[in-house]
């Protein structure tokens, strides 16, 4: 017999640009084709979290809905929850232009309103926010707050910027896990095709306290899904970049290491970097020297 | 209940031609937002009643406030001895400083609190979260008032923009200082009105206050509890008495001369019986379907109302507590006609219009018509649906009810309607003073009260009395 089960909350962090809503939709494709119910909440005011399973250029977003209604009082869970590719559930906070505004509070009062509204059902398996770049400010923790998201993937590539936003990403969930129960779950790594990429990943993963928990690897089937605004499960379900999603999904789906980071200074992170050989071991005196100088 | 007798003069057409004309003179967009909100009362149809609990058109004057002043200003703030922080920027706190007249027992700093505790955010505090001034206020506060039972933490509204976490700030505090230490997220942009800030309340006592503590003496048949009266003028202190008299033991009151413990405690009472329905069903709501509590709305304004809430009191109790209803009515009844008998020749046949929170305005109506007095014209800043529903059946065919009411229409409704007597808030007093019309702050009862319960109808027979027969208004000549 299975015991009562209970709905996972997952959030997705990492460096803007380096695939988080990419990799979350076909993992979240991938967990619904393993039977799973899920929801996506996207976190950010660009909402493209939800494209690929909708087929949808974009979602209206509960701020769009409520910057129209006037209140968000008015509005009604029906408006903004709309289902996808294999049952998933799909919401976008949505939020201002850049430069205007406050987009943080944009997710807390997305989130609340979900909550009230009881978009949170029992037959949820899984939910997953997927968050903005960097954690610029308490709105963008608002999936981490106590009750909601308690395990966290951070996407990451070989990049160096990409590994500093790691790093960087784990200090918050440091400072969140001292008061909650919030885990760092994994590093997903999204190939970049850098040197050395998988062993720096787990490198890192391993000074950061946690694992690897796979390697997507890069392929240009991805882009090719979602020009038709589509996950890569969906788009060519036999495709070996399917495969490694279902394997991520079901990485996912079976994972129990759930640690308090144990985030690295700066220079551990550059004595990592200068050991793969991304950085090199420089004379102090060279620093700041132009090549030709 | 028989229907009241119309008031002379009023009828559905000519209330409805008053509306038409007051609408008649906005722009087409807001007189088409503000048209649902008013309406000429049919008592037995309250599903006629006005649209409510909307956000105000813009470009109006509004009487209404915050989620931050519904929280501070009424839940919150009475209850004596906790220590209540405003946390963010100076002003709310400041300007929220002992403002409701919600009186208090003991002494200020070591059982009571009346004081304005801020975290008074600055810049940095905004760049760099407030979550560390928050924790060494707390620490401070403690230490300097050690004989506080708990601290409240209100959200302004720049708490919530910058997303601090004030809810594991309050966790990690109450295990520090151990003592209970409950988050409110009531920034003021949130809701409508201050009536979202009333539900958040509700909603922390839900989840940090109920049932964490006991009361120390045994549990017993006649327990209640006295819900949503914040001892406005001494309110609680002239209703409780009567509740003691019939045999019933009062164990915890919410929140006016409140005492966190025996709140945290009121899930064990047998009965809750509830004053301000507006602020505190919710809680009633959640005792009810939690532990099994009933509750019940009672009204002691005015004789009328107390005698009747009395009896339905008793109805839910034994014969012991119907006998004590039934002697405690007789006792005070020859005084409070002696009451009627002096105010009553004076003010028969006056009318008046009513705009407060709401409940106030159909509580009160009773309490006027004791003395003779017609309700005209009613309507809150805040109520709901379900606080139209209530009204309808207490007011006369054809009257004026107005939902979040702007100066421009009140202006206008007194000006055509007439009354006596206006009760609203401190933002309409000074206007129709001015223009020679009786008025009184009905939020705080003007400086005066209580209002509530046998002692309190003295002292309003005698205010109403003295605004509406007050020589004054026969000396303020129009200079124009």
């Amino acid at each position: 017999m299975e015991k009562s089960k209970k709905m996972r909350q997952i959030a997705i962090y990492g460096k803007g640009g380096i695939g988080k809503s990419t990799t979350t939709q076909n993992t979240v494709a991938g967990l619904a084709s393993l039977g799973k119910k899920v929801m996506i909440i996207g976190c950010d005011p660009k909402a493209d979290s939800t494209r690929l399973i909708l087929h949808a250029k974009a979602q209206e977003t509960v701020m769009d809905k409520v910057r129209e209604l006037g209140t968000v009082e008015d509005l009604e869970l029906e408006d903004v929850l709309k289902w996808g590719y294999g049952d998933v559930k799909c919401v976008e906070s949505g939020g201002p232009e850049p430069g205007v505004g406050c987009a943080g509070r944009g997710v807390i009062t997305a989130i609340n309103f979900l909550e009230e509204e009881g978009a949170y059902t029992e037959d949820l398996d899984f939910v997953f926010y997927d968050v903005l770049g960097d954690v610029v400010c308490g709105g963008f923790a608002m999936p981490i707050r106590e009750n909601k998201a308690e395990e966290i993937y951070i996407v990451v590539s070989g990049e160096m910027m990409a590994m500093y936003a790691a790093n960087n990403i784990s200090k918050g969930i440091l400072k969140y896990s001292s008061s909650g129960n919030v885990r760092l779950a994994g590093l997903i790594c999204n190939s970049r095709n850098t040197d050395c990429e998988a062993e720096l990943i787990e490198a890192l993963a391993a000074k950061l306290g946690t694992q690897m928990i796979h390697f997507v690897p890069r392929d240009n089937q991805v882009q090719r899904a979602e020009l038709r605004r589509m996950t890569v499960i969906e788009y060519s379900p036999e495709h070996k970049q399917a495969q490694e999603y279902r394997e991520l999904a079901r990485k996912i789906d079976e994972n129990k290491l759930f640690v308090v980071p144990t985030p690295l200074e700066m220079e551990e992170l550059e004595e990592l970097l200068m050991e793969f050989g991304i950085m090199e071991v420089d004379d102090e005196e060279n620093v700041g020297k132009a090549e030709n100088a | 209940m028989a229907e009241r007798k119309p008031v002379k003069g009023v009828t559905i057409e000519s209330t409805e031609k008053l509306i038409a004309e007051t609408l008649a003179e906005m722009p087409e967009k807001a007189a088409k937002k503000r048209a649902p909100h008013l309406g000429a009362n049919e008592p037995t149809v309250s599903s006629c009643a006005v649209k409510s609990n909307k956000k105000v058109v813009p470009g109006v004057m509004s009487q209404r406030g915050c989620a931050y002043a519904g929280a501070k200003g009424v839940v919150w703030g009475p209850i004596r001895d906790m220590v209540h922080v405003s946390h963010g920027p100076i002003g709310c706190g400041v300007y929220s400083w002992g403002t409701r007249r919600n009186l208090m027992q003991g002494i200020p700093g070591v059982t009571s609190f009346p004081m304005d505790f801020t975290s008074d955010f600055q810049e940095r505090d905004i760049v760099y979260g407030g979550d560390q001034k928050l924790e060494k206020l707390l620490r401070e506060a403690d230490e300097l008032f050690p004989l506080n039972k708990g601290m409240s933490i209100l959200s302004e509204c720049p708490v919530g923009l910058i997303g601090d976490d004030i809810n594991a700030t309050a966790k990690k505090m109450e295990k520090e200082l151990d003592k209970l230490v409950v988050p409110c997220n009531c920034e003021g942009f949130r809701g409508v009105s201050q009536s979202l800030g009333h539900h958040i309340s509700n909603d922390s006592i839900r989840d940090h206050i109920i049932g964490k503590y006991e009361f120390t003496e045994k549990a017993g048949p006649y327990d209640v509890a006295l819900i949503g009266d914040y001892n406005i003028g001494g309110d609680v202190w002239a209703a409780k008495p009567i509740l003691e008299e019939i045999g019933l033991n009062v164990k915890s009151v919410w929140t006016g001369d409140g005492e966190v413990e025996k709140i945290a405690a009121t899930h064990t009472v047998k009965l809750n019986l509830i004053h301000c329905y507006r602020s505190m069903n919710y809680m009633c709501k959640v005792m009810e379907e939690k532990w099994g509590i009933p509750w019940l709305e009672y009204n002691f304004f005015g004789p009328t109302k107390i005698e009747e809430s009395l009896r339905a009191i008793g109805e839910l109790f034994d014969d012991k507590i119907k006998k004590n209803v039934e002697k405690v009515i007789k006792k005070y009844r020859k005084e409070m006609d002696g009451v009627i008998a002096q105010y009553k020749p004076r003010l028969d046949g006056k009318t008046a219009m009513l705009f407060v929170g709401g409940l106030r305005p159909r509580h009160t109506i009773g309490a006027y018509e004791d003395l003779g007095i017609q309700i005209t014209g009613a309507g809150y800043e805040f109520a709901h649906q379900d606080d139209y529903d209530r009204t309808a059946p207490e007011m006369a065919k054809g009257t004026l009810i107005y939902d979040d009411v702007s100066e421009f229409e009140l202006d206008k409704f007194v000006e055509e309607l007439k009354p006596d007597l206006v009760g609203s808030g401190i933002k309409e007093k000074y206007v129709f003073q001015k223009a020679g019309i009786p008025f009184r702050q009905m939020h705080s009862w003007d400086y005066s009260g209580p209002y509530h319960g046998y002692e309190g109808f003295k002292i309003f027979a005698r205010d109403i009395d003295m605004a509406i027969n007050s020589p004054t208004w026969g000396l303020v000549k129009s200079p124009f």
